[in-house]
């Protein structure tokens, strides 16, 4: 089993009126599998109402599954009394930066993880150092939040969730509210910290261009996992990734269009370099 | 222009005040609040005018600073001072126009109020220049310790206090952003007399509480995801603890005190 396991994992948002009679079921999650290795970097892609922020919520124990079990670490996250040791296993960074930040000074705020740990005072400070560090973020520690960009708090949000020193991280659309410089910034402290550290990342998103480095992924629409396999699987499926309304890196779907109109490329393309390759190889191929 | 505003207006130097532990300079400045309005006659009087010159000298902190304190407080000052001045019964009556009647009594009262106050809004922006908002917050929290066995939720308290700092600038930027928004669509918010102006606030604050509570929600989720679970078992990463200029300015302070309390009773 791996560090995250998800068997038929069910999620419905019940609405009640006021004498509590249930109004309306809304599945937000319909029966999902899903099986992390540690130390992989996830990716999980759907549209807007796919029922992937609910999945996150899920393992970070903040909400109870309906029907099914989840294990964080081989912990129930149905148990209370395991609620504790699963936010300490899986740290969650998530989509509005000004709203996950507590404290009025940055290194303060990455010290609020371990605060509430109660980690004894010297390690809070090794601890905030080297998160700050490892996002690069340390000459901003005695700043106030709200002078730093979208992207220089993610990071301090990210550091924050670090400190906590969590086996995995789960980022709930951490870009989607920056600029393309925030969301580079961020994304490049997220691997180095899986490459380096060796956290497990589970990235959520619907930013194409953001999956392509993922070890593995998952697409979901409508509460159910709909796909699943290496980036290069998927994006070799550009037709069905369509049919659930998603769309493809511009490099794939630029050499998803060549082959169809009868160059010999290879499916899956994501990067410009590769696409570069294939062309000149044709090329040379000709004559 | 909403962003000109600032909450615990510090001022950053290295003073002795400024490293002071918050605890000493909460506990001072009640004492000084408890002296000023006990003082009696005038050595009493210079006996609080020293110490306050002595912690503004020692603060390091522009005069011109506190001065801007007390234009908020000019016409209280006024009204205070005026109705001394006219309803203090006495003997020594200097002038009687129609039923109002000014004693030496009343003179000497109007004066008296008016450096009480004024003494009390620079010596309490003494201690809000030299503290940051956070060590006030953390100050208050472990001074009102004690308030937690009659089930005060101190912790929660202080927590609250610094996620209200925290929020001020955020919450201000986001009613610049909806004032503008609603004035694109032709709100006016400059005109018309207080009942309307009052009016044209609705479409103000109405989407600026919900977007403060849709905050909150994603503030405690987030606050929650970091384990935390309310102040049992928390450590602190920087804890306050008393140094040895902390003792002796307790000391200084004791000293103070019971000087007014003596000037009073005996002379």
């Amino acid at each position: 089993m791996g560090i995250i396991k998800a068997s038929k994992l069910v999620h419905e948002y019940i609405r009640r009126d006021e004498e509590g009679n249930v109004e309306s079921i809304q599945t937000a999650i319909d029966h999902v599998d899903i099986d992390v290795k540690a130390g992989d970097f996830i990716a999980v892609l759907g549209h807007n109402g796919s029922g992937k922020s609910t999945l996150a919520k899920h393992i970070n124990a903040l909400l109870e599954p309906s029907e099914g079990t989840l294990w964080v670490d081989g912990k129930d996250t149905k148990d209370p009394k395991n609620t504790y040791e699963i936010r300490r296993a899986a740290g969650m960074v998530f989509q509005n930066p000004d709203n996950q930040i507590i404290a009025t000074v940055v290194e303060e705020d990455v010290g609020f993880g371990p605060e509430n740990m109660g980690v004894p005072c010297e390690e809070i400070w090794t601890r905030v150092e080297e998160s700050l560090k490892s996002v690069g973020m340390l000459k901003y520690r005695s700043h106030s939040p709200n002078k730093l960009s979208g992207g220089q708090k993610q990071r301090v949000a990210i550091a924050g969730v670090m400190a906590m020193e969590p086996k995995c991280i789960v980022l709930d659309e951490p870009t989607a509210m920056l600029d393309p410089n925030g969301r580079k910034e961020v994304l490049r402290a997220v691997h180095e910290l899986n490459r380096k550290k060796g956290v497990t990342v589970i990235l959520i998103t619907h930013y194409m261009e953001e999956v392509v480095d993922a070890d593995y992924v998952y697409v979901m629409d409508k509460g159910q996992v709909v796909m699943q396999g290496t980036p290069r699987s998927i994006f070799s499926q550009v037709e069905k990734l369509k049919e659930h309304r998603l769309d493809v890196p511009q490099i794939t779907l630029l050499a998803h269009e060549l082959k169809k109109s009868g160059l010999a490329i290879a499916d899956g393309i994501l990067t410009r370099e590769e696409l570069l390759e294939a062309l000149e190889k044709l090329y040379h191929r000709k004559g | 222009m909403l962003r000109d505003i600032t909450i615990g207006q510090y001022y950053p130097a290295k003073s002795v005040i400024h490293q002071l532990d918050p605890r000493v300079k909460l506990m001072a400045t009640l004492i000084y609040i408890i002296s000023l309005f006990s003082f009696q006659g005038i050595v009493g009087f210079l006996l609080v005018t020293a110490f306050l010159i002595l912690i503004i000298r020692l603060s390091k902190v522009p005069f011109s600073y506190m001065v801007k304190g007390l234009r908020a407080i000019v016409i209280l000052m006024l009204i205070t001072a005026l109705f001394n001045l006219f309803l203090t019964p006495g003997e020594d009556v200097l002038l009687q126009i129609w039923k109002l009647t000014i004693t030496m009594e009343g003179v000497k009262n109007a004066v008296f109020m008016m450096v009480r106050l004024v003494y009390l809004i620079v010596g309490t922006s003494v201690m809000t220049l030299t503290t940051t908002p956070n060590q006030l917050t953390d100050g208050l929290e472990k001074s009102l310790m004690p308030l937690r066995k009659i089930h005060v939720p101190v912790h929660a308290i202080a927590m609250m206090m610094s996620i209200a700092l925290r929020f001020i600038p955020i919450l201000i930027e986001e009613t610049d952003i909806i004032m503008k928004a609603q004035m694109a669509r032709g709100a006016d918010f400059e005109n018309g007399n207080l009942i309307k102006r009052a009016k044209s606030m609705v479409p103000l604050l109405v989407p600026l509480f919900i977007s403060a509570f849709r905050r909150a929600d994603d503030l405690a989720m987030a606050m929650e995801a970091r384990c935390y679970v309310g102040g049992e078992g928390r450590t602190r990463m920087k804890p306050l603890s008393y140094d040895k200029r902390d003792y002796t300015a307790y000391l200084v302070l004791v000293m103070f005190l019971v000087l007014v309390i003596l000037a009073r009773i005996i002379l």
